[in-house]
């Protein structure tokens, strides 16, 4: 059978590896991915497990190649990405790996350091620099070298401490000076003065030039600042303080020749300082640029090796310690690649023991695993984020394909608009290989590029509505020439004449030929336009969403036929079917009717096939629901659109009322009724035989008892109420659902009419004040107005109602169409693939 | 030398491209006297006359003169937009070049 219409087969496998080739089978399965490895050891300890040491190992590369990355970026050197996927290296290869990975972090790691005790050592000597050159301005200011402390004395001490000194002797007074952050400075003054008792002077100038921090290389400004005090307790007082503000001090002599010779001395140990420096970075360079060219690629190699570890771990150890014993899903088409595979892997590890691959049974489903490519692809993740299918359920995706795009249409339906999707589309569906080698990491950008196919077929498809609607930015395109003359306006209306037109068909003023495509470009200019669009775009999305429904209801009669589910043929699906095409359907077909019978005309003659006789549809289907006769006027003769409707409506109601009890009682009835039977019989018959007698008869494998046996048909253990509740819910659901559907589907319509609203709206109230302009100013204006409207045009219609039309449209498929046939309820299939562990892991990193 | 970024020199270049093929068309309809335009020509006194046949010849008159108008500035503003087209392209190529030699 086509794997397009339902997911692929599936097969439980069970998997005799060699020790010595697992390794290479492995790492040729991953390169195949198309081999999902079941957890046969689930209650071992991840650290009990036995290739724990070489998962480690691996981690351990992968955080020195992780710490290399980072010195690289931050060095913002390019990293060579040839895209290249180098195989996975072997077990023995991973100790070069190891000691060349070691060797490069020592390396990186010495360098590094060496670099922050240069730096740091640079930083003091700066540090030391400014301050002797900001001192110097401090000492400076106070001129006589000696004296400078006398008349710092003056300054600071007030005149009778001064004569009470004067008494003691001369004054000793001391200085500290050193560097501090900048904004410390107001706390720190405060806190010296409170603490010292206002007893210290401090002076301070800001060091301007930031200068960096040798462990967080940030840059930060400093001040450099000299406190004078008098006394030694005074000095271990402030030297405390200091600290504790993380001031850093440095020596500063007293005399003016020394502290010249000190500052030469700084000057040149600065300049070493910095030829060690350069050289210091240029070895770090070249050491991460030769990094640079090979980290892509040992990241790939490191990944593959801890994944095929990984998948090793999952492994069971035979008896004999010589094989390892795998279970895996496998697609049943792919058994061949498969084996394949395994046997390059055995050449490869030189082993001579071919491996084994064994079908198994199990009553366990299968992960439900569709074949995409880049066209489907995007379809499927729609499908899939609702709900990934049950194991081989007719998969909704290459219907979604059409309907998904058209259905969008219908509420998007503008040429302009849809041009405009379908060129973006266009763009990135043509750039596709460069586009995606480009890998970006903007979140928007790489939805809008995973739905590429999506936007150029949702583009096209509204191209194709925008002609029949004679839409294109709210314009309509007269190309076949419209069907519409005026002749009854004479000469002398011209003045009288105010008001927009009405368009009447039923007057001279229709040719009686409808124009080629669509819609008549002149129901543009007429007054009646939204009137009579109303009721086209109504009927329109009621017949596709019935249909849509219809054909989701026929999907589950192809869902019944392959599990076998007769019964539910017979209960479920020929009462839902009757129950939509009677009542639902019948309607459809009303419109029809009503479209082909009934014309414009005011003859008198054919006055019962003129629009005023032709009853209204949404009225008959009410008044057939609720048994009533429809109101009609005289001359109409009948409220009937033939004869004989009464009598058939009443029947078709009735058969659908028929299909509610029928849906809701004859399945739980059967299955009670068929139960009872069995019991009977293997009362009498067989007393031994359990209810799920299959399960004895499959073989025994030795993870096989954990698992609880799950059966195929879904309820042969519930017990009797809860299948009349799910049947009871189910029916309600579908019954209720038809109606509250049908109404759904007539959000086609609404946001069409939307659409269009606001696409009118938006040229009315700007492109038109553009065309406004009396003279020749006009173009300047419009070339202003034009690029306003341009940009309004694709923010919100093109991007804000195209995304609520994508988000109806979806709503649609989702509830509507799916809810008939799709339960959803399976896992997907996740096969060991180097791709998509490498995709995952660039992925994770990037964020 | 590039003055805009590579986003906005793209921007331009979109639009221009646009504006240019956009206008371009409805110059030409506007030339042709589209009925579908008419809604969009400048506003005009109604003619203050009772004869009918005065009344609509000064009516055509006006409504001639706006149809003209109105072509020759979408026209005007498609050239303006032709020259935005090359310095938006212009822009975008030395973008292009500067951040492939760095």
């Amino acid at each position: 059978m086509a794997s397009l219409f339902r997911s692929a087969e599936m097969t439980l496998c069970q998997l005799f590896l060699q020790s010595e080739a697992a390794y290479a089978c492995v790492s040729e399965l991953g390169e195949l991915g198309l081999v999902q490895f079941r957890d046969l050891n689930p209650d071992v300890n991840v650290f009990q497990r036995k290739f724990v040491n070489e998962v480690r190992r691996c981690d351990e590369m992968e955080r020195k190649l992780r710490y290399l990355e980072k010195e690289i970026k931050k060095d913002k050197i390019p990293m060579l990405d040839t895209g290249e996927n180098p195989e996975a290296p072997q077990p023995r290869e991973m100790i070069d790996l190891e000691a060349t990975f070691e060797k490069l972090e020592n390396e990186l790691r010495e360098v590094n350091q060496n670099a922050e005790a240069l730096k740091r050592n640079f930083l003091e000597l700066t540090e030391l620099k400014q301050i002797l050159r900001k001192t110097q301005v401090f000492f400076d200011e106070h001129e006589g070298g000696i004296h400078s402390t006398e008349s710092m004395t003056r300054a600071l001490i007030s005149d009778d401490s001064i004569a009470r000194q004067s008494t003691l002797g001369p004054v000793q007074l001391g200085f500290v000076a050193g560097v501090i952050l900048r904004e410390r400075i107001p706390a720190f003054e405060r806190m010296l003065w409170r603490a010292c008792r206002g007893n210290v002077f401090l002076r301070q100038a800001e060091i301007e030039t930031p200068l960096e921090d040798p462990s967080t290389g940030d840059q930060v400004y400093k001040s450099v600042f000299i406190i004078f005090f008098q006394g030694d307790q005074l000095k271990t007082r402030v030297k405390k303080i200091c600290e504790g503000f993380r001031a850093t001090l440095y020596p500063c002599p007293e005399a003016p020749a020394d502290r010249r010779e000190m500052a030469m001395g700084v000057m040149t140990r600065i300049e070493d300082l910095n030829t060690v420096l350069g050289q210091t970075q240029d070895h770090r360079h070249r050491v991460l640029v030769a990094a640079a060219k090979n980290i892509k690629n040992w990241f790939i190699k490191v990944r593959k090796i801890k994944a095929i570890y990984h998948t090793l771990n999952l492994f069971n150890l035979d008896v004999t310690q010589k094989c390892l014993i795998a279970e895996c899903w496998v697609p049943v088409l792919d058994l061949e690649n498969i084996q394949l595979a395994l046997r390059r892997g055995t050449e490869r590890s030189g082993s001579s023991v071919p491996p084994i691959l064994n079908r198994m049974d199990t009553p366990e489903d299968p992960p439900t695993y569709n074949h995409t490519n880049k066209f489907t692809s995007a379809f499927q993740t729609l499908i899939d984020s609702y709900g990934i299918a049950s194991y081989r359920e007719m998969n909704p995706a290459p219907y979604t394909i059409i309907t998904f795009p058209f259905l969008f249409a219908v509420m998007f339906g503008d040429l302009g608009h849809g041009s405009l999707m379908m060129l973006f589309g266009l763009w990135m569906v043509l750039k596709e290989k460069p586009l995606a080698a480009k890998k970006s990491d903007n979140e928007i950008w790489n939805i809008f590029f995973g739905g590429r196919y999506i936007i150029f077929l949702m583009g096209v498809f509204s191209m194709y509505t925008g002609l029949i609607y004679n839409d294109m930015f709210a314009k309509s395109l007269n190309i076949f020439g419209s069907s519409w003359q005026v002749k009854n306006i004479s000469k002398a209306d011209a003045i009288s004449i105010t008001s927009v037109h009405m368009l009447d068909p039923a007057t001279d003023d229709y040719f009686d030929y409808s124009y080629a495509i669509g819609m008549d470009p002149v129901w543009q200019l007429a007054k009646n336009k939204i009137i009579f669009q109303n009721s086209f775009k109504m009927k329109i999305s009621i017949i596709l969403g019935i249909t849509h429904m219809l054909f989701g209801v026929s999907m589950s009669l192809f869902n019944h036929m392959y599990f076998k589910n007769k019964l539910s043929i017979i209960c479920e699906f020929i009462p839902q079917v009757i129950f939509l095409v009677f009542l639902f359907f019948y309607m459809v077909m009303l419109m029809f009717i009503k479209w082909f019978m009934y014309y414009a005309t005011n003859e008198r003659t054919h006055i019962t096939y003129s629009t005023r006789c032709a009853p209204s549809i949404l009225i008959t289907f009410i008044n057939m629901m609720l048994n009533k006769e429809t109101d009609y006027e005289k001359i109409c003769e009948t409220p009937y659109l033939f004869a004989g409707q009464g009598g058939i409506q009443k029947l078709l109601v009735f058969c659908a009322l028929i299909c509610v009890p029928w849906m809701l009682l004859a399945k739980p009835i059967m299955i009670m009724r068929s139960r009872k039977q069995q019991s009977i019989s293997s009362n009498t018959h067989q007393p031994m035989t359990t209810e799920n007698g299959v399960d004895s008869e499959l073989p025994v494998h030795n993870n096989m008892v954990h698992q609880p046996p799950t059966q195929p048909g879904g309820h042969d253990s519930e017990p009797m109420a809860e299948i009349f509740i799910h049947q009871g819910i189910h029916t309600i659901e579908y019954v209720l659902g038809s109606v509250s559907h049908t109404a759904s589907y007539l959000r086609l319509w609404a946001l069409s009419l939307a659409h269009a609203q606001l696409s009118e709206v938006l040229w009315n109230m700007v492109l038109k004040k553009g065309l406004g302009f009396d003279g020749w100013i006009g173009g300047i204006g419009l070339y202003i107005i034009f690029a306003f409207w341009s940009c309004l045009t694709v923010s919100i219609l093109v991007l804000m109602e195209g995304l609520s039309a994508f988000l109806h449209t979806l709503r649609l498929h989702w509830v509507e169409f799916q809810s008939k046939f799709y339960s959803g309820t399976g896992y997907a299939f996740q096969p060991f693939s180097f791709e998509n562990i490498l995709d995952s892991a660039s992925n994770t990193k990037e964020e | 030398m590039a003055i805009c970024g590579p986003k906005l020199s793209l921007c331009g270049l979109i639009i221009s491209v646009w504006g240019v093929i956009q206008l371009v068309f409805m110059g030409i309809f506007y030339y042709f006297h589209s009925v579908a335009l008419a809604e969009d020509l400048p506003e005009f006194e109604q003619p203050d006359t009772k004869n009918v046949d005065e009344y609509l010849k000064a009516f055509y008159a006006d409504i001639d003169k706006g149809y003209t108008q109105n072509a020759y500035n979408c026209w005007i503003a498609a050239l303006l937009y032709l020259v935005t087209m090359f310095v938006s392209a212009h822009q975008f190529w030395a973008n292009n070049r500067s951040s492939l030699s760095v």
